[in-house]
């Protein structure tokens, strides 16, 4: 069984991303990038497929700068076999994304492609869903669980008020949330072994699809300020702010 | 001009979130609402103010909210609508972006603000920034962040109700089980008093026995940062952040909580925040109209007694 594994070069979930003063964008020139945390958790649950015999192969594939190479080795550091780089300079919304994959997709024919819920940088939470759509496939996101068998993957998924197992056939589109698993750090020998694993580039404008933004970004700001608060020093003030100052109790 | 909402019900109701995209979706034109399920929720459905028709899709199948026959079934019914809303639920990001795909259209998740019927307000990057994008395509596909809308009323409407051909069943995917977690408390994501707990609790048994007391005596939800759920003090669906759910109640408390980007994400519109925390270093401190420095488990017990 084959696994593709889309995965996204972010700034880091650490860093708290300004706004640029001309309200073009978020400036991103110069902070730390890493694998989108949702995808690190993708490609852990792929490798541990491939150590437990289910799956034979894992892919990894990104979209993005030429920079987004250092991802694909992240992936395949921590267990990927191969990477596939489709370079462009623009930032491909959800939906090309979505297209592009699926050129990769009949390229490879992956039994399962796992992929992060939400990328934390434009927290779209779309591109599984609309791969799944382009596909025609059967989707299960924000998986916390994902066992395969008989042809099925039996996802269970973190829903409004619980959780729901779901079965479906595969080839399938699943999309990994926080809970699936706490991904590996990859050990310094396999950061050395993932330089010589294969990694093929391709240039988006090559691809037989249209990745034109479908949306324009009219502008970016920062959100209101919150006044700043206060500090009060017992409970019995907290109380009698919250019940006379802010009228909510 | 008309505009199909995706509703969602439970138990013959029409889930507020539901009627706060109603409430958004006001403002492109005649709305109609599509929705799965019994008898009663298409009545429901039919109440609420300013909607045209009820697109109702009975049956068992199609009522368990698989993305595949729902999407269908919104794609089939799509031709007559230039904008195709629900609200950013669970449910809402699972299948609206798969919509969006089948229509070839670029999703629009978690609007916060509809500029006009191109233009809508998001937050991206853990609500740091606010993108005003504006769609080329010929139809809108957006779910909506339910706590930038206020609801429309449950009742004043009466819609017809017309049935909608149930797709056939198919087996490429199926339910197996679900497990939905039992609450006498009122839902999160709607609740006017949220009290949160993280891991300065340090264990199930002070989430139970220390700060759910206090939700109770204010009649308030409880909600958990990721940390208090990945150590299995809460369940997963109490998260609050950028990749849980997202509050903006009266009234806030953050128990025991640090206060990370993703967290804040998830409530920083909250009207009041109140933080409680024995680091008066931790950064919630800086979005907390009221803070206290001090050990929760002598102050929440405290406080708790004083209301
Ligand atoms: C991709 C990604 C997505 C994420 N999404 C979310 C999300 O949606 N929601 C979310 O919450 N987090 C999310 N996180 C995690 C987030 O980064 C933080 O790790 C998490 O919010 C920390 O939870 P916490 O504040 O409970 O724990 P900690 O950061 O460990 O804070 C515990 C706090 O408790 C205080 N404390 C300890 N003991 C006491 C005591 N006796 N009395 C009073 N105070 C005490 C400490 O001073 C500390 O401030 C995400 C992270 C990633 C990478």
């Amino acid at each position: 069984m084959k696994i593709l594994v889309p995965v996204k070069r972010v700034v880091d979930f650490n860093i708290k991303v300004r706004v640029k003063s001309d309200g073009t964008g978020a400036e991103t020139a110069g902070l730390k990038m890493s694998m989108n945390p949702f995808d690190e958790i993708a490609v852990e649950e792929a490798v541990r497929l491939k150590e437990k015999g289910v799956a034979t192969e894992v892919i990894a594939v990104s979209i993005g700068e030429p920079k987004a190479q250092d991802t694909l080795r992240t992936a395949m550091a921590m267990g990927a076999d191969r990477g596939i780089l489709i370079t462009t300079e623009t930032s491909p919304e959800p939906l090309a994304v979505a297209k592009l994959l699926q050129v990769i997709v009949g390229r490879e024919n992956p039994d399962l492609i796992i992929l992060g819920k939400q990328a934390i940088d434009d927290d779209m939470n779309a591109t599984g869903q609309m791969l799944a759509g382009l596909l025609g496939r059967p989707q299960a996101t924000f998986a916390s669980k994902i066992e395969i068998a008989d042809g099925r993957a039996e996802v269970s998924r973190e829903i409004d008020g619980g959780v729901e197992t779901i079965s479906i056939a595969l080839p399938a589109i699943v999309t990994a949330d926080l809970r699936l698993n706490e991904p590996r750090y990859a050990s310094l020998p396999n950061i050395m072994k993932a330089k010589k694993k294969p990694l093929e580039t391709i240039d988006a404008a090559s691809l037989p699809v249209d990745i034109k933004p479908r949306l324009t970004v009219v502008s970016v700001v920062e959100p209101s300020e919150r006044k700043p608060g206060v500090k009060v020093a017992s409970v019995a003030e907290l109380v009698e702010k919250l019940r006379n100052e802010a009228k909510v109790i | 001009m008309a505009v199909l909402v995706i509703l969602e019900s439970e138990a013959g109701q029409i889930r507020q979130a539901s009627r706060s995209a109603v409430a958004a979706a006001s403002k492109h034109g005649e709305i109609d609402v599509l929705i799965a399920g019994d008898e009663a929720a298409a009545q429901a459905a039919a109440k609420l103010p300013g909607v045209r028709t009820v697109l109702h899709a009975p049956g068992k199948e199609i009522s368990e909210g698989l993305a595949e026959p729902l999407a269908s079934l919104i794609v089939a019914s799509a031709t007559a609508y230039d904008h195709i809303v629900s609200a950013s639920t669970a449910a809402g990001k699972n299948i609206m972006p798969r919509v969006a795909a089948l229509l070839d259209v670029q999703i629009i998740p978690d609007v916060v603000a509809v500029v006009d019927s191109d233009t809508f307000v998001r937050p991206i990057y853990a609500g740091n920034a606010l993108a005003t994008v504006c769609s080329s395509d010929a139809k809108k596909v957006l779910t909506i962040r339910s706590t930038a809308f206020e609801p429309v009323p449950a009742e004043g409407g009466s819609a017809a109700i017309v049935p909608m051909p149930a797709a056939p069943a198919s087996d490429a995917s199926r339910i197996v089980s679900v497990t939905v977690a039992q609450s006498e408390r009122p839902e999160l994501d709607t609740a006017r008093i949220v009290v949160s707990g993280g891991r300065g609790l340090k264990g199930s048994e002070a989430f139970h026995d220390v700060l759910e007391p206090l939700a109770d005596r204010l009649g308030a939800a409880v909600g958990a940062s990721r940390a208090a759920v990945d150590e299995g003090y809460a369940p997963n669906d109490l998260q609050v952040g950028q990749t849980g759910k997202i509050v903006a109640p009266e009234l806030y408390l953050a128990v025991g909580i640090s206060g990370a980007i993703q967290h804040l994400a998830g409530m920083k519109d909250s009207k009041i925040i109140v933080a409680i925390n024995k680091d008066a270093e931790a950064p919630i401190f800086q979005v907390a109209d009221y803070g206290l420095v001090g050990d929760l488990f002598e102050v929440i017990p405290q406080l708790t007694a004083a209301l």
